[in-house]
């Protein structure tokens, strides 16, 4: 599914040059469940922009599904985030003026699906989650655990095989916490590929594979669970 | 995303920031409505010269003789035997005139004195309302007969039958035989205020008694085409000066009244434009400030799946539906500022469907071209930065 070689991403900072990753090499294979773990500064939301196509790599090579995506322009990658990555953010990032439906659809709304059919399909997404009853709440009319639900629902929609979250569990409290990661583990049953970035060890628990990052390098691998 | 929805997106984004968004409209509101109002009016003041140029009567021709040195003017006789053989003639009246002060009892009236003949009735379409106007007879005997018009009978008689009293021109007694129907102020002057008697008679009346005016109306366009080149042909060998005489036809002053008014109708749509370049800027304003506060949107947008373009589009349709709202209020409130400027300064204003269809589009164009700017920097915004603005 996954397959990194060496990849490095510098930023500039002013005259500073920061080296945010040093070469990674890894491979995640279809159907994984991997959790990156690291302290702040280590370099994960790094790899998880690059993973998940919002960057692109200063050197280095990112192959998806087999094709290379590192070097690709902006509206390929678009096409890539919109047909197989899913994203899950520790703030939720919903549309604020959309209702829970409305934000679940966007995604087809850029596959460019019409507009009876994608309404179908954002449902059945709902659904999935447990929140057809919220269908035409706004966010704010969400709990915190519900909107990340959305969320989730969201990056099912677009027919994800990816699914990258990003601290998924960060804003919520314990109890709705452990929903979102129930919800993960269903998902990951279902045959979904889903990268975890986090700090907390109770959401690297759940993964099958602990990636440890430390200074932009790969520093351990270990299977759990 | 179709077109349908993504306007149905944009105006509900135009509504969350309702002030804001009727502010930004009242810009280029006011301009296309200062266009349509100002157009409009334009164009009524051009329909309305122009019928007054018609309503002078059909192929007339008008002659003015400036003259060459001393030779300023001709007599009666040689005016009219300039065109008495042309077949394409339906009538011609030779005009002297000069600034007269009328008299009846202990009332007095400055006006214009037309000294001619029978045919300016016909050559001008001129209607008497009461008695008769002038005959051939009065002309060949040197009658001391006048025809009156509206406003010199106000003036002198009230609301008195003036046909049969003798008023006084310049002293000189003469008999009032017609008045004329209400002629209307035109370019000429007014047609009301003027006494009209026998060219013969006015001989004693006017400083010069030369013909400077010569009246011709033709049998049609064909025959004022033939009238014009013959008169130049004549009057040139006659004060061997091309430069002593003017002929103007009415095509001629349509023309140039059309040419004039059109011209100053573009100059005022002009200034009333720069206006709607001021209320594009201020589209181009606010949607800076909108693409700033949304860019965490443009950020969830893009990692999502949209693309440049997506987004381009997305501030593109806004920014033109901004524009052209603000357009549609502007078409309303032209028309309605039309309808009272005309009723105040006595004319029709004309609203072409072609200008508001055109305000309307332009006012679209103007979003569009002042959304360029703001949606491209949209477009261009990094995801990762726009996910981590606050």
């Amino acid at each position: 599914m996954i397959r990194v070689e060496n990849l490095v991403k510098t930023y500039r900072m002013g005259s500073i040059e920061v080296e945010a990753l040093r070469g990674v090499t890894l491979e995640i294979a279809r159907g994984e469940f991997v959790a990156v773990v690291g302290p702040s500064g280590s370099g994960k939301s790094t790899l998880m922009h690059l993973l998940g196509c919002l960057d692109t790599p200063t050197r280095g090579s990112y192959y998806l599904d087999g094709s290379l995506v590192s070097g690709l322009n902006s509206d390929d990658l678009a096409r890539i985030r919109s047909r197989t990555i899913g994203f899950v953010f520790q703030g939720f990032n919903l549309l604020p003026r959309l209702t829970a439906l409305e934000n679940v659809e966007l995604p087809l709304v850029y596959q460019g699906v019409n507009p009876t059919a994608r309404r179908l399909k954002a449902r059945e997404c709902l659904e999935e989650v447990g929140l057809s009853d919220r269908a035409n709440h706004l966010p704010s009319q969400l709990s915190g655990g519900q909107q990340q639900r959305v969320a989730i629902a969201r990056a099912l929609a677009g027919d994800a095989s990816l699914i990258l979250a990003d601290e998924p569990t960060g804003n919520l409290d314990r109890r709705s916490g452990r929903e979102i990661l129930d919800l993960f583990s269903r998902l990951h049953r279902a045959g979904r590929t889903i990268v975890v970035v986090t700090h907390d060890m109770e959401v690297a628990a759940r993964a099958h594979r602990l990636l440890r990052l430390q200074d932009g390098l790969l520093v351990g691998d270990e299977r759990v669970g | 995303m179709n077109l349908f929805s993504a306007v149905r997106l944009a105006f509900g984004s135009i509504m969350t920031n309702k002030l804001r968004s009727f502010l930004t409209m009242i810009g280029v509101t006011i301009g296309v409505a200062a266009v349509i109002a100002l157009v409009a009016i334009g164009q009524g003041t051009q329909r309305q010269i122009r019928s007054q140029i018609e309503s002078l009567g059909s192929y007339l021709l008008t002659v003015n003789i400036r003259g060459r040195g001393a030779d300023v003017a001709m007599t009666y006789r040689e005016a009219r035997d300039l065109t008495s053989d042309l077949p394409q003639v339906v009538a011609a009246a030779p005009v002297v005139s000069s600034s007269v002060t009328t008299k009846y009892g202990t009332r007095e009236h400055d006006t214009n004195l037309l000294g001619t003949d029978q045919n300016l009735a016909v050559v001008r379409g001129m209607d008497v309302e009461r008695g008769r106007f002038l005959a051939p007879l009065d002309v060949e005997c040197r009658q001391r007969v006048a025809v009156l018009g509206q406003d010199v009978v106000r003036e002198l008689f009230g609301f008195a039958d003036p046909i049969g009293q003798e008023v006084k021109i310049n002293g000189i007694s003469f008999l009032v035989v017609g008045v004329l129907a209400p002629q209307g102020t035109s370019m000429m002057g007014s047609g009301d205020d003027q006494i009209i008697v026998p060219v013969t008679a006015a001989r004693q009346l006017v400083e010069s008694s030369g013909v400077r005016t010569l009246y011709v109306k033709g049998r049609d366009a064909e025959g004022v085409e033939v009238v014009t080149a013959v008169l130049e042909q004549r009057l040139s060998r006659r004060f061997k000066d091309p430069d002593a005489f003017r002929i103007f036809s009415q095509t001629q002053m349509l023309e140039t009244v059309t040419q004039v008014t059109s011209t100053m109708t573009l100059m005022l749509a002009a200034i009333a434009g720069i206006s709607l370049i001021v209320g594009g800027i201020g589209v181009m304003n606010i949607m800076l400030v909108t693409v700033t506060e949304r860019t965490r949107e443009i950020g969830i947008r893009k990692a999502i799946g949209a693309r440049n373009r997506d987004i381009l589009r997305q501030f593109l349709i806004e920014s033109a539906v901004l524009g052209s709202l603000g357009g549609s209020f502007g078409i309303v409130m032209g028309l309605l500022l039309a309808r009272l400027a005309g009723r105040a300064i006595g004319v029709t204003a004309v609203a072409s469907p072609l200008v508001v269809g055109g305000a309307f589009v332009f006012s679209a164009g103007v979003g569009i071209l002042f959304g360029v700017y703001p949606a491209t920097r949209a477009a261009r915004l990094d995801p990762i930065q726009a996910l981590r603005f606050e």
